[in-house]
């Protein structure tokens, strides 16, 4: 019952939050100000997810083999790489660098 | 309540079927390693007494990877507010998603509402054009394929208990830090107040995990888009070279 609740709960709230921007201004527009904000939205919160998905809470999830990677994904896409084949060779790097070694 | 005519001219179908299929492309990336995490908490939600069918409508309904897990993990340990009030707050983000994406859509409130039901991380990133403005179409094509992959992974991991450090072996735990990388190299190329939030934000979200969780540490970044707060106003033609 509890967990039925919390489900409930937990979408209902995630589908509210989704649904604010519309909810609260509709049709209207924002002040040019604002739109300065919001048009960084994107750019932080990207940047941003980098930090949490590397560190995890308290950075406690911290491991090197994943900073490399994700590093590995980086200078592929800068050597000119497509999206998905730097993505695949940063998951490839990390699986080899954790193979048990000996 | 309508002011001034921040709708576009109507797209060509055509151009809208082209955005949402390209969507659709970029979203299999994220899709496939949302799969084999999909797998670990259906998996996980089993081993902790959750049943098959509550974790697959979840991942249904709630679509939210990061507020699953912790939902998933709070409520073993604590009550049913501690645990809501901990995946909602992992989820606080989506409001300043949510007003950056509303410039972007067409209709009433009800339709945007809905359309914005679509929101999730990597198709958020994926959608942005530049200057706040999102491809809604490509949006919601990003989407699809990471809903469908979300949703079948926590039904087989229910189903199959796979080993649960099967993500982390296969490397996978690197694939959405290594999209966002990507994306943001392309993203911030040519807007220096775009790099210089991010990197604010990044800044920001680093000190807050040290004392903190995900989401609120995202949310904390959030406050870097106050660097747009003086500046130019946002103009066409300020775009660089492409490529």
């Amino acid at each position: 019952m509890r967990i039925w609740l919390s489900v409930a709960l937990v979408t209902l709230g995630t589908s509210l939050m989704k649904a604010s921007g519309p909810l609260a201004l509709g049709e209207r527009r924002l002040p040019p100000v604002a739109l300065r904000m919001a048009a960084l939205a994107a750019p932080v919160l990207l940047a941003a997810l980098i930090v949490t998905d590397i560190g995890g809470e308290r950075w406690a999830d911290f491991e090197w083999t994943r900073l490399a990677g994700v590093g590995v994904a980086g200078v592929a896409h800068v050597l000119r790489a497509p999206l998905l084949v730097a993505v695949m060779l940063g998951i490839v790097a990390t699986a080899l660098l954790r193979l048990p070694i000996g | 309540m309508s002011e001034g005519s921040q709708t576009p001219p109507p797209e060509d179908p055509g151009e809208r079927r082209r955005s949402f299929l390209d969507g659709v492309r970029l979203g299999v990336g994220p899709g496939a390693a949302a799969f084999v995490l999909a797998l670990t908490y259906g998996s996980s939600a089993v081993a902790a007494g959750w049943g098959i069918t509550a974790p697959v409508v979840f991942s249904m309904f709630g679509f939210s990877g990061s507020a699953q897990f912790t939902l998933l993990a709070a409520l073993s340990s604590g009550s049913v507010l501690a645990g809501v009030t901990a995946a909602l707050l992992i989820n606080a983000r989506y409001v300043v998603m949510s007003v950056a994406l509303n410039h972007s859509l067409h209709g009433g409130r009800l339709r945007r509402a809905l359309v914005a039901q679509t929101l999730v991380d990597a198709s958020f990133v994926v959608a942005h054009r530049g200057h706040g403005r999102f491809d809604v179409a490509q949006l919601v094509g990003a989407s699809a394929p990471q809903w469908v992959f979300w949703v079948s992974g926590t039904l087989i991991g229910a189903l199959l208990s796979p080993p649960p450090d099967l993500a982390r072996t296969l490397g996978l735990d690197v694939a959405f830090p290594a999209f966002f990388l990507v994306l943001a190299l392309g993203e911030l190329r040519g807007s220096p107040r775009a790099a210089a939030a991010a990197l604010l934000g990044a800044a920001i979200a680093a000190g807050l995990l040290m004392v903190t969780n995900p989401g609120l540490a995202l949310l904390g970044a959030s406050v870097a888009v106050l660097v747009g707060a003086r500046g130019e106003p946002l103009g066409e033609g300020r775009e660089r070279g492409v490529g």
